[in-house]
Parts: C-alpha cells; structure tokens; sequence
C-alpha cells in the first residue's frame, strides 16, 4: 500500500511519476523464533498508517475472538496468513507485504524461525538485497540466528540489519545492546558482508522504528525505518559481463528465429559479437526484439528476444555470452548444498539438477564435509540431513554452461529436484568446475560393444534380480546361469555377499552405504555388458530410486528388473543363513525387511513368486522371457 | 515500454550497466519471464481470463512475452452465468480482436439446477460454478498448468502463496507444505493428473497494475469507470441491478447512481463504490485515498477468517 502524501490530491501524475522512478528495496525479516519477526513488519505499516482500515477492523475482530482482553493490535497476525499460523502462533511460511515511502517502494519478506521451515526462509532470502536477521535482547545470539546469517552469506547478501529486539525487557541497557552487537561482529566477520547495521528497538511498543527511540539516547544510529530508507545496496555482486540464458526459442514461422530470455548480467546491442555456451559457436546480435519495436539496447533484468545474424543451433538451456569473459561450461563441479528434505541426501544417488534454464540428471559424487552451523567449522559426514548444509562434488549426464555463484547469483544456481516425486529438495550453489569435463573424456576404443557382443554371439543384458534376504535370488540366478551356459552364452554373476568381500568391503549397511554399493555394482554391470557378457545382478537392492539408477545407466532394453517376492514371513522361516534371527535379536542392525526398508518394485520386467513358484521353473519363466524378448537369438 | 535513461545521474544506478529498469519495468520483465519459463517447462497451459483488470494486464504481458508469435496457449473463461453483460460483451470483442483461441465454461451441473447466488447463497454459488467449474474444465482439456491473476497483496494467504504453486490431482492447495521456491528458478515437474497454477502478477500491487493499464493504455471494461448506474442498497454494499433476475427485497428500491467498481466478478456479489472517477488518474487518485483494501467489494471473503484460504485448499484461484 501507499503512504499518503499531498501530491496525490495536488498533481496525481507528478505523483505517478515519482513513484515509478523511485528505487526498490527487496529485503527480508529473518532470525529466531519469537524474537519478533512478524511483530517488527506488523508494527512498521501501522506506525506509517500502511493498513487499510477493513484490515484493522478484521484484526480488531480477531484479537477479540482469541480472548485478548484489550484493544491493542496482534501485530503478527498481520502478516501470518495462514490458519495453522495463526492457530499455532507461529510463522509456517514466508509473507511477502508491499509498501512505499516517499523515498522507496519495499518488497519485505517475513520469514520463518523454526529450524523446521528453513527452507522457506531460504526461498525469501534468495531474492532478497537486504536482510533483516533480528535478536531477542534477552536471549542473544541463537543457533538460527547464526544459521540465518550463514544463509544469507552463502546466499550472497551483502546488506545486513541486525534488529536487537525486545529491548524493553532489559530495560534498555546499553551494556547489553554493546554485547550483542560484539557477539554479532565476531562470528560473522568472515561472512562478507559490506554493511551491517545495529539498530536496538522494541517493536512491540514501537521504540526506534519509524521514528528516534527516547527511551534509548545513547543510540545515535537511525531508526528502522530510516535505515531502510537509505541503506545502499546497489555494491554490485555480479560480474558485468553479458549473459542471456536461453529460455525458449520463438519460431513463428520459418523466417523467424528468436531467443527469449532475461539478461542475467551485462547489456547488449545490435551488433555486439556472441558466443554460445556449451556450443562455443559465434554469431552477433542482429536485432533485440519487441512487441514495442526494436531497442538500441538491453540490459540487466530486461525480458528480449535476440535475432542472430547466422543460423545456429541454440536451445533452452545454452547461454548466450559476450565475448569478452564467456561463461565456461563444465560437467564436474564442486558446489554448497542447502538439503531441504526429510529424505536424507545420500552420495551416489541420482537426482535432477536444475539450473533457471535446464535440467540435468546428477549424482553428488563425494560429500566433502559438512558445516557446523555454530561454529561454522567443518565436519565429516556420509549423508546430509533436513537442513545441514554441506560441500560436495557433482557429476552432470551432461555440460552445463555456468559461472560461479559468487560472480553470477542467475547463472552459478542450482535446485535439486527427486526423481520420483519432482519435489524441489535442496538449493545449491556451484562453486568451481573440476576441470575434468576437459581432461577425462570417455576413451573411444576401436573395438567396441557391438563387436564384442558379435564375436559371442549373443545380446547383452542385465538381469537385476531384487528381493528380500534369502527369498531366492542367488538360487535363482545360479540355476539361470548353469541354463545360459548349457545354451552357450557367455555370462557372470554379480552376487550381493561376494560382492561385499572385495570391491565394496570397506562399506557396511547403513543407508549411505547401501546406495554406494548399489552404485558400484550397477556401474560393473555397465562395463561387463559393455564387454558383451550377459550379466546376472543378485542383490537385495531395497532402494527403487538405486534400482532406477542402475536402469538409467544401462542402454535401453537392456536392463531386466526381476522381483523375487517372498513375503518376509516365508524368507524368516526359511533364514538360511540364521541372519534374521540374529537381526531380531538386535545382534544385526539395518538389516531390511527388519528395521530397514525395503521398497518393493512397481514395474519389474518379470516377477517370480517363490512361495508358488519352485527356483527350477522360475529359472525357465525368465529364460522364457528371454527367449520371447529377442535376447537368445543367435547373432552372427 | 522504452527504456528510461534519466536516472542515470540517481545515486542508486548500478554502476555496470548503463540503463536502469524503473519499478514497472522490472515487474513486466518479472511477469514475461513467468510466463515464458511455463512455456519452455510445461506440456499444456491455459491462462485463466475472468475479464477484470488483473486478466487484462496479464493478456497484455502474454501479448508481449512472445511476439511475434501469438501467446501459445488458450485462454479459459469459467463463466458463472451471473457475470455482468458488458463484462460477457468486452470478453468476446477482445478476443475476435485479438485473435485468440478461448474456452468458456460453465458448470453443466450447476446450470441443470439453476444454482445462482440469489437462491442458493454467495458460498454455495461460488463453490458450484466457480471452484467445482473450474475443476471441471481444468479436467477436461487436461491442463497441467492455468496461470492465474491473483496478486499478493490481494489477501493474507495470498500473501502466503508461491509464484508456481502445486496443486494435488485433486486440485488442493497445502499451504503447510508448499515447495521451495529459489530464486527464479521455478520447479514446475508433476506427475500425471497433479497440476500448477501460476501467478505471473504475484509481485504486482493494485496500484502497480493500475499504473501500467495507464501507462501502457491497456484496455477494461467500462465498469471500472464511473457512471450513473441503477443500484440497490444490501447488507451494507452497494449491488448494480444489471439484468432481471435480481429480486428485489421489500423496502428496497433501485436507484441510479454515480459509481464503479474496484474488482469485477458476479453482479450480485460484487459491491460498488460511489464515485465520479471516470479518467484513469482519477480512479487511481480515488483509490490512494480510500482506506479500504480491494477485496472488501467481493462478498465471498468475509464468511471467515481464514475464508480464502479454505476456498483455495478447495481448488479456488
């Protein structure tokens, strides 16, 4: 809403005018629970009379129903939206409020404490040139607040406001306000940040903000308000150089081709030479399109669509460059991670990055370490849980054209997407390339699949047999092997226990190590069907999302999921090797089917039901299917 | 929209770029960059058109988000059956105007048994043939993302709401646990039957929309404006007697009056405002100097507290 002002009555196009020419300030409220987040933006657009008088009557009508006894104004419910917010009394989700003074228009973004929803303080933050990070007076300096702080800093904010709140319950002490303010600078002066402002305040009673407290002299700073006004954020954090992410290609008819994008950094005009990332091919802008005629010029933030001068194949995801200081391109990275997710991050899963303009299948190689958000100290670590923030190595399916987030927020960004239910699962920032995209490419060998598989006659495949401990998969797939044999194939197979004994025997069960193993094996199964083998995988493999993984990494039609159902039950009974029982007694731990999941598949290739089912004709069930399939033809 | 060069003497231009976009400029390129980013993602969009000034400010950024090209996809009218006539008639002059591809939908349901607002209730109304309505016809044609006009600043739990907000294959909105939303960086993956509506004016205020309708003289319908109209006194609103299907109570008497409206939806469950604005800067100088909030003119949200946000749990805009 508008502040009002004597222009609107007197001159309402001078006010219009000055209005679109004033600068925008987007910040956010952020820090603990209860240190009076909502409050501070509730009380600053009643003291600047920036509500609506229907909006004052409904919280008037609120406070009433909620049994409070007077009349004074519940500043949070405000800006808490929603029911369960205002139910439970707290902030679930961030509030975006608009408002102006004479000399700026605010986008504030109210965000949530709880360690919980950190994940919505970081999507208020992202956007955000000023951040707000308040303390309770009396409680100091918090876990989240320090958290805050480190997101913020990893988010690239270079404006801090440290609002030190609730100064009425310690009496407006000075000696506390200089506490927390050398508690504050000390943690964070390795953050980066170009200014931070102390302000002490009470929102609640609306001491310092918008207007000089008198109940605080020895406070010579400006108020909130005053600070907002003219706090200068315009320090630049991207670099300049032209980048224009390619966002959808415009092909109207055959004699148009444009490109439609937001110029993340730099400016361009028709003429200036362009360089196309990953492609690496040249061209110059022939004409910045628009509905209102073409423009001399484009810049930062501006919607356009470019016309080439040559033809040349660029698709969403490319980015269009200046030639001067081009993005680079790369498909080894090491990048920050924020895990969103109560499903934890696990090394060597597969996940979708995507960056504002493309998508890409991932796997987070390594996790470097993590980040002790108290100490910001580094600590080792095999998985990310909901919230931690960790460093990590990636590899892309395939190279993306990026910079560093540090000198391009648009271009060096990234979300994590799960495969399975498309929710967005983690927020990163990338880094640095690892420079191997360049160095190690995939050897070219003369001789190749195809002639490996010919010379034994026969067609590759990988057969991943999945089920419960001792629900008769190694049983099977010995009895499959010895048919295959006898046929005259050529196969191995890849057995969960042996496996174990080498190449994976530095891992034990936990789910990360699961997922690694899972990982190894699938990768051997790659190289053994490059070698023409018809591969036999007998592993528990309890996890869909490995199973998909090792399905993706195969060539298509070559990867035969075959569930082995045995309800646990049946499996116990028969506990071959004596390990359920050990595992019911808590000898065995992680142990699935027991305390560990197992996620049954939805859409095998074959299913074997063992319990009506002798292993002798499940065996011929899949030879079967082979047969049927085309995978025992003879090739010559 | 040109670009503005006369700031380049402001303390506040970013010293490596020698433009700097003015605050609607920057919403335009915001909003464009929206709609094209569900282009390039999404199987098969649809843009909500309802007629108001929010739908036309929106069809004019779809105009200019992919010219020379028409906006690839059509726009889908949910039609209550009690919207007012001129608002019916400015519907269909703008799109053979334009050229483009509209679905209108009424609920079929709801027309067999004559569900109207004056015999069934605003709740029930609402509910049958805008919310039921609108599912219906998202169903229908199978669309997996409907851009939508709603602003921020309109409510409280708007306020609450993601650019691209997931919708279940039920429609629902769970506003406890929506997804991240980083940057512009916009995740707008479902799985089959799940949907997104998309808000491209999210960031845009009352006052930004009316100052671009000027600015870039976009055109609404003439009920914006004020005039003398025939109007009842009702519950505390004033409601315009736009066909004869409105009964009239006892002691009521219909009058002309000089007014317009702030926000268009059904006849009978939008109030007026008395008013002599009838120039865009009068109405936008009107509005700075009223003290009530937009919506207060639609009857629908002031059921409950929490009014809207249940209707949009439900599958409401």
């Amino acid at each position: 809403m508008a502040y009002q002002d004597t222009l609107i009555t007197d001159d309402i196009s001078a006010y219009l005018d000055e209005r679109e020419n004033k600068n925008l300030l987007r910040f956010i409220t952020c820090g603990s629970v209860d240190d009076g987040k909502s409050t501070l933006i509730g009380r600053l657009l009643y003291d600047r009379k920036l509500l609506y008088e229907d909006q004052l009557d409904a919280i008037e009508k609120q406070n009433i129903n909620s049994g409070m006894q007077n009349r004074d104004i519940n500043f949070a419910s405000l800006v808490d939206g929603l029911a369960a917010e205002r139910e439970q009394g707290i902030t679930i989700d961030v509030a975006y409020r608009y408002f102006s003074t004479k000399k700026r228009n605010f986008i504030v973004a109210d965000t949530p404490g709880h360690e919980q929803y950190t994940r919505n303080m970081a999507t208020g933050a992202s956007n955000a040139d000023l951040a707000i990070i308040l303390i309770n007076a009396r409680k100091g300096i918090l876990e989240q607040t320090k958290r805050h702080s480190y997101i913020a800093s990893l988010l690239g904010i270079k404006h801090i406001g440290v609002a030190i709140n609730k100064m009425d319950l310690v009496d407006y002490s000075h000696d506390r306000f200089r506490e927390i303010v050398d508690a504050f600078s000390a943690f964070s002066k390795d953050m980066g940040f170009a200014s931070i402002q102390y302000t002490p305040m009470s929102a609640l009673s609306g001491e310092n903000i918008t207007a000089k407290s008198e109940k605080m002299p020895w406070y010579d700073g400006p108020c909130f308000l005053a600070h907002l006004e003219t706090v200068d954020t315009s320090t630049q954090t991207d670099h300049a150089s032209f980048r224009f992410p390619v966002q959808w290609v415009n092909r109207t008819d055959a004699n148009f081709r444009g490109y439609c994008g937001t110029i993340a950094s730099g400016q361009i005009q028709p003429g200036t030479e362009i360089i196309v990332i990953p492609s690496g091919q040249r061209s110059a802008v022939k004409e910045i399109v628009t509905i209102d005629g073409p423009l001399e010029m484009a810049a930062q933030f501006q919607s356009v669509t470019l016309t080439l001068e040559n033809e040349i194949d660029i698709s969403r995801g490319d980015i269009i460059c200046g030639i001067d200081n081009p993005a680079q391109q790369s498909d080894q990275f090491q990048a920050h991670i924020l895990w969103f997710s109560e499903k934890k991050l696990y090394p060597g899963r597969n996940y979708l990055l995507k960056t504002p303009n493309k998508i890409v299948p991932v796997s987070i190689t390594s996790l470097k370490h993590k980040i002790n958000v108290n100490d910001f100290s580094k600590r080792a670590g095999k998985t990310l849980s909901l919230n931690e923030i960790g460093v990590c190595n990636l590899s892309l399916s395939s190279p993306i054209a990026f910079d560093p987030y540090k000198l391009n927020k648009t271009t060096g960004n990234f979300i994590l997407i799960d495969r399975q239910s498309n929710e967005t699962i983690g927020m990163g920032f990338l880094d640095f390339s690892l420079r191997r995209a360049s160095n190690i490419v995939w050897q070219d060998l003369e001789i190749g699949k195809v002639q490996r598989a010919q010379q034994k006659h026969q067609k590759p495949a990988v057969l991943w047999f999945t089920g419960l401990s001792g629900s008769g998969k190694s049983t099977i797939a010995n009895l499959l092997e010895q048919k295959l044999h006898d046929m005259g194939r050529h196969t191995y197979v890849l057995d969960g226990d042996n496996f174990r004994h080498g190449l994976s025997k530095d891992l034990g069960f936990t789910n990360a190590d699961r997922v690694e193993n899972i990982r190894r094996v699938a990768e051997t199964a790659k190289l053994m069907s490059d070698a023409g083998l018809i591969v036999l995988v007998s592993f528990i493999s309890p996890f869909r999302a490995e199973r998909n993984m090792a399905r993706r990494l195969m060539d298509d039609g070559e990867f035969i999921e075959i569930y082995v159902n045995t309800p646990i039950e049946v499996a116990e009974q028969r506990d071959v090797k004596g390990l359920y029982a050990r595992a019911r007694s808590g000898e065995i731990k992680n142990f699935t089917g027991i305390d560990s999941e197992y996620q049954a598949p939805q859409t095998p290739e074959i299913e074997v039901s063992t319990t009506t089912l002798p292993a002798e004709k499940a065996a011929e069930q899949i030879v079967e299917y082979l047969n049927i399939n085309g995978f025992l033809e003879t090739h010559t | 929209m040109h670009i503005d060069t006369d700031l380049m003497s402001s303390p506040e231009t970013r010293q490596t770029s020698n433009v700097t976009l003015t605050h609607l400029q920057r919403l335009e390129a915001e909003s464009i960059y929206i709609m094209r980013e569900v282009v390039a993602q999404c199987k098969n969009p649809v843009m909500l058109y309802s007629v108001g000034k929010d739908s036309s400010v929106m069809l004019h950024l779809a105009l200019k988000a992919f010219f020379p090209a028409r906006p690839p996809f059509p726009l889908l009218h949910v039609d209550t059956g009690w919207k007012f006539k001129d608002m019916i008639a400015f519907r269909n002059r703008r799109i053979k105007e334009l050229g483009l591809e509209l679905h209108v939908h009424t609920n079929p349901n709801g027309l067999a048994q004559n569900v109207g607002p004056f015999t069934h209730g605003s709740s029930a109304h609402t509910d049958v043939m805008k919310t039921q309505g609108l599912k219906q016809a998202l169903d229908k044609y199978k669309f997996d993302v409907a851009f939508g006009g709603a602003r921020r600043d309109e409510e409280k739990s708007r306020a609450k709401e993601r650019i691209f907000s997931f919708r279940n294959a039920q429609h629902r909105w769970d506003p406890k646990n929506q997804r991240p939303e980083l940057w512009h960086n916009y995740n707008a993956r479902v799985a089959p039957g799940e949907s997104m509506r998309v808000f491209p004016l999210s960031n845009w205020t009352e006052l930004d929309i009316w100052q671009y309708i000027y600015k870039e003289s976009i055109e609404i319908p003439d009920l914006y404006f004020a005039a003398a109209r025939p109007v009842v006194e009702r519950g505390g609103q004033l409601i315009m007697i736009d066909d004869n299907r409105m009964p009239l109570n006892a002691g009521e008497t219909a009058r002309e009056k000089m007014i317009r409206f702030r926000t268009l939806g059904c006849y009978p469950l939008t109030g007026a405002v008395l008013s002599n604005a009838t120039t865009l800067p009068e109405i936008i100088q009107e509005m700075l100097l009223t003290t009530t909030s937009e919506r207060q003119g639609r009857l629908i949200d002031s059921d409950s507290n929490a009014s809207m946000e249940d209707k949009k749990q439900e599958g409401y805009f």
